[in-house]
């Protein structure tokens, strides 16, 4: 069995806090380059040059490209045959700790939600644990705005509602949300499972590179008949009008009950981050 | 063409300002999120002096990551302006005229900004890095308590904004979306 030990998770998870928040991953600068040549309001143009010259401040001087440097969503996924020598829950916190504390990020995490006093080191990071065939650790740190977190949302249709519901709620929640969560936005929709498992899809679809579309042809085409539609809105980049109001929609799914049809819409803003290291 | 503007702004300045109008801010703005909002209004209600001039201030949204070594305060883009919807009225019947942040207003604020001439301006949401080279200073004025939510005033220069919702109640988040589609 194949030993690691748990300092070597905080020194990676650090690593991750500080380059999550200061490079915005590839396939993201993508479709905003995409977004800036195929856009044709005045307006939208001038923001896309804008958050292109951001990201390129952000990069070169390894300084966060939001000051909302978010909540840290840490994902584990975890090799059956690795032994982990310590605790994992607190490799990871320190990691976070360190990260935000030596990467002058900020620090968001209040530590009860009614009472709202601020944790100082944006611990405890959101931790989401799979166990998966093998013996390496997989570790993707995300850090989460809220602007867009506070802009999802999460609805048990019924089956008769069927596609024409889905397509219909994922339309609301873009429509709703409007300027508040920056766009251009990435839309992650999970259909399926439980209530809180279909939140957790929606979640990880936001982790999937947006250069991919969903394995199955089906939801491959959802995926882009709702960016067309979604699109088609007119809110544009920062709601000021324009063509680009979503960079990407990713769907994931998963066998649900009989009687129910959960759909969880999570909206991530073009400062869709994430970075990934395996051990 | 950019308006270029001075902060404190007067209600002069406020009037000859339209949504859909780009601006460079320069001046003097204090920043300000929901938890320093509840204080201030806390302590207005109670007829007591605020720790900042109200009088046509402007107040940015915003809650920056901390300063690196050599920056004089480190990323600082907007915040959703919708959760200071309730504190914001209060404010502007104080003599507020400016407000920078992202994202709708409620129609309080919106008939306070009509009432007593004031603005909201939209700086672009997720530029930090950006919006940071504009400020250059930045000094703690109280709630310093509140880590990166405390009030500091800033010094900028061509802070770059566009005016959302102006005193008359126009708002480009209508205005614009409508012109837009109407190109198609
Ligand atoms: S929604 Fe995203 S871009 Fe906007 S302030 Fe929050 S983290 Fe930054």
């Amino acid at each position: 069995m194949r030993i690691i030990m748990s300092d070597k998770i905080t020194e990676c998870v650090k690593r991750l806090c500080i380059e999550a928040n200061c490079v915005l991953p590839a396939d993201i600068r993508k479709r905003i380059d995409e977004a800036r040549a195929a856009e044709k309001w005045d307006v939208a143009k001038g923001i896309l040059d804008n958050i292109i010259i951001n990201y390129g401040i952000a990069e070169k001087g390894m300084q966060p490209i939001c000051q909302d440097t978010g909540m840290a969503c840490v994902f584990l996924e975890i090799g059956q045959d690795l032994h982990i020598e310590g605790s994992i829950e607190d490799a990871v916190n320190e990691g976070v700790r360190q990260g935000y504390g030596d990467g002058f990020l900020r620090k968001s995490v209040v530590k009860d939600p009614l009472d709202r006093v601020n944790t100082k080191d944006n611990t405890p990071a959101m931790i989401y644990y799979d166990i998966v065939p093998g013996d390496k650790l997989k570790i993707t740190v995300a850090p989460k705005g809220f602007g867009s977190e506070n802009m999802s949302q999460i609805k048990m249709l019924k089956p008769s509602d069927g596609l024409e519901g889905v397509k219909a709620f994922v339309q609301k929640v873009v429509e709703e949300a409007g300027p508040n969560p920056c766009p251009p936005i990435v839309v992650g929709v999970g259909i399926g499972g439980t209530f809180d498992k279909a939140a957790l899809l929606a979640k990880k679809a936001l982790m999937r590179s947006t250069d991919m579309r969903n394995s199955n042809p089906f939801y491959a085409n959802l995926e882009k008949e709702l960016l067309e539609k979604i699109n088609a809105s007119g809110i544009g980049p920062q709601g000021f009008g324009g063509l680009t109001t979503a960079l990407a929609v990713n769907i994931e799914t998963m066998p649900t009950h009989i009687a129910g049809l959960p759909v969880a819409v999570n909206i991530n803003c073009h400062v869709t981050r994430h970075m990934t290291e395996v051990l | 063409m950019e308006k270029r503007i001075t902060a404190p702004l007067t209600k002069d300045v406020v009037k000859t300002l339209k949504a859909g109008d780009s601006c460079l801010i320069s001046g003097v703005i204090y920043t300000a999120r929901d938890a320093a909002h509840k204080r201030l209004v806390e302590l207005a209600e109670a007829g007591k002096p605020l720790p900042i001039d109200v009088e046509n201030s402007v107040i940015y949204y915003v809650g920056p990551t901390p300063a690196k070594p050599g920056q004089a305060i480190g990323s600082a883009g907007p915040t959703t302006s919708y959760r200071m919807d309730a504190y914001s009225p209060t404010l502007i019947k104080l003599g507020e005229t400016g407000m920078i942040g992202k994202g709708k207003r409620s129609p309080e604020v919106i008939a306070a900004m009509k009432e007593c001439g004031a603005v909201y301006f939209g700086a672009i949401g997720g530029c930090g890095a950006l919006l940071s080279s504009c400020i250059k200073k930045a000094e703690i004025v109280c709630y310093e308590d509140l880590g990166a939510e405390a009030v500091r005033r800033l010094e900028v220069e061509d802070l770059p904004v566009v005016v959302v919702i102006d005193a008359e109640g126009n708002n480009l988040y209508e205005i614009g979306r409508k012109e837009y589609l109407e190109t198609l």
